[in-house]
């Protein structure tokens, strides 16, 4: 890690956003927000499409410059030191832009001479990174036939072939199955593991809570919330959900009726969620209030529960 | 020492070549064969029998169509490679974009494809040049000088398609850019016959097409040894037209790039 104290001894953060804003026109994509990441952390946007993550991203990447606001990223200035910048960065972008003629250690090969990489070295990298993404078998075959998941478990073979200090993934799992996602959440563990800096953005708490040791929620370019998972869900939700569903039609009936139930109840297309510390005493009072929903179910408060409460919307439309 | 970043996007391209070089060059050896044989045989049996286009008589309508042919096939594969390439870089499979993640600038991007556009429009015209040589079309000598001004038709035109394709967002204008630019360009560059065979007031407008400037120095080179003014002129236009291709371009790659 090449990152540099600063004067009063912690380590200087590896990224550092002071009011940070991005415009195209007349639209406002990410609209003055705060961040620090330290090295070795895990960091998260968990926000809808939409929020201003990806702008974000670009903009720590040094590849989009700021329209207003300060950042550092390494301690250097992404306008004036971008290709110094972007060589110490590791980019998992939303498209996988992989070269599909080419065979899967050629797309690497390439990739790393863009770095500069001796030739000796890219030859090493790739059987260890093949290694660590499970694609070793298939480095000379083409990429057009891989699978998804396999394609972006590429990806990130490619985000390390210069050893960054920095890994930007955004929306690393997005359009794969549940078993090619937790293929990909295992490998990105491993990265945490090595003490890679990771920083990802997803509109899937899950993944955030799995991933990140903290996190943003973003909405409509600006931060809404800070912390890490537990922190969070501590403190803008209540320890459990009820989720009640009505048969079709009865739901706007019933509604009037929960009034005043748990701490707070949110009324989504399908389904009502109540929270509560005490599940079990909210679900008897409905059935006292003469309620009788198709199903109840009692779940613990996740990050979805946090951005509902926080924006009144749900993650994923 | 640090490797000139437009020199390893072209090493990107040279390592893709060794997948396609076997199809891309079965199709430079048929390409003039097939438009030698056709046009230079067929058509100008036809040519030479009437009144020729040497009025002298010496240089056969084959010797003539010949580095015509040389510099209007560079500018086709030149305009190629800057479509195809660019479009699927920026927006198909947008590789572009994975590529100026790195310590790559979208203008070292360009500078890399026009190096590689310029290797291969040499290689695909000395293959063209070989051909002809042996149709007895063109000699050798000639013939590979010729080679110099006809990419630099290739080049100029490849510059200018990046550029203008960076600007677009849908493929429907690719189609319309050949439809309605490359394909007139193409027929009225003076190729297939002089120039002065159109009727008087069109003349003049078909001469402003850079593509003729190409097609009259390769001529020249192939048949005879142009002037310095010729030179001048002719190169003069399609160098700006080089120039001003690659400066649009590297701003128009920056803009997708660089949002």
């Amino acid at each position: 890690m090449n990152n540099s104290p600063s004067p009063n001894g912690s380590p200087a953060p590896l990224v550092e956003a002071r009011k940070l804003v991005k415009r195209f026109g007349d639209f406002t994509a990410v609209d003055g927000i705060d961040v620090e990441v330290q090295a070795g952390e895990a960091f998260g946007f968990l926000g809808p499409n939409g929020a201003g993550k990806s702008s974000t991203m670009r903009m720590v990447g040094a590849v989009s410059p700021p329209t207003d606001g300060e950042l550092k990223v390494l301690g250097l200035d992404p306008v004036r030191d971008g290709p110094q910048i972007r060589a110490r960065l590791g980019v998992v972008g939303q498209d996988n832009a992989l070269d599909e003629q080419l065979t899967v250690g050629d797309n690497l090969a390439i990739y790393g001479r863009y770095f500069d990489l001796p030739r000796s070295v890219i030859r090493e990298r790739i059987d260890e990174l093949l290694d660590f993404v499970q694609l070793k078998e298939r480095r000379d075959s083409k990429v057009d036939p891989l699978s998804g998941g396999m394609k972006r478990r590429l990806v990130i073979a490619r985000s390390l072939i210069n050893d960054p200090d920095m890994v930007l993934l955004d929306e690393p799992t997005t359009g794969l199955d549940p078993q090619a996602r937790h293929a990909l959440w295992e490998r990105l563990y491993g990265l945490k593991q090595r003490g890679v800096t990771l920083i990802l953005t997803t509109h899937y708490m899950d993944e955030a809570e799995q991933l990140c040791d903290r996190l943003v929620v973003m909405d409509q370019g600006r931060i809404v919330a800070e912390g890490a998972p537990s922190q969070l869900i501590a403190t803008h939700a209540s320890r459990e959900v009820i989720e009640l569903r009505f048969p079709p039609g009865e739901q706007v009936n019933a509604l009037p009726k929960l009034d005043g139930l748990g701490e707070h109840v949110e009324e989504l297309p399908d389904r009502v969620l109540i929270s509560s510390n005490d599940a079990e005493a909210v679900v008897r009072e409905v059935h006292t209030r003469g309620l009788e929903p198709a199903t109840v179910l009692i779940r613990r408060s996740t990050l979805e529960d946090v951005f509902l409460r926080l924006t009144g919307r749900t993650l994923i439309d | 020492m640090a490797t000139p970043i437009a020199v390893r996007v072209l090493e990107g391209h040279l390592r893709e070549y060794r997948h396609t070089w076997r199809g891309t060059t079965i199709s430079s050896i048929a390409t003039p064969v097939l438009f030698l044989a056709a046009m230079g045989l067929g058509l100008g049996a036809l040519v030479d029998g009437g009144r020729g286009v040497d009025p002298a008589g010496d240089i056969t309508y084959l010797a003539w169509l010949a580095p015509g042919l040389l510099a209007v096939s560079a500018m086709q594969a030149g305009a190629g490679d800057g479509a195809f390439p660019v479009m699927a870089g920026l927006q198909w499979i947008r590789t572009y974009h994975a590529v100026v993640a790195t310590p790559v600038r979208p203008g070292d991007l360009l500078i890399g494809n026009l190096i590689w556009a310029t290797i291969r429009l040499t290689v695909v015209g000395a293959v063209f040049v070989g051909v002809a040589v042996a149709f007895g079309a063109m000699a050798l000598g000639p013939g590979l000088a010729a080679l110099a001004p006809a990419v630099l038709t290739g080049i100029a035109t490849c510059a200018a398609v990046s550029a203008f394709m960076a600007t677009r967002k849908s493929d429907l204008a690719m189609s319309g850019l050949f439809r309605f630019v490359i394909v007139p360009l193409f027929l009225f560059s003076g190729a297939f016959f002089p120039l002065s065979e159109l009727p008087a007031m069109v003349e003049p407008v078909a001469r402003l097409n850079p593509v003729w400037h190409g097609v009259e120095l390769t001529r020249g080179v192939a048949l005879d040894v142009p002037t310095a003014l010729h030179w001048a002129i002719h190169a003069g236009v399609l160098s700006t037209v080089f120039v001003v291709g690659t400066f649009l371009g590297s701003i128009a790659f920056a803009r997708v790039l660089r949002a």
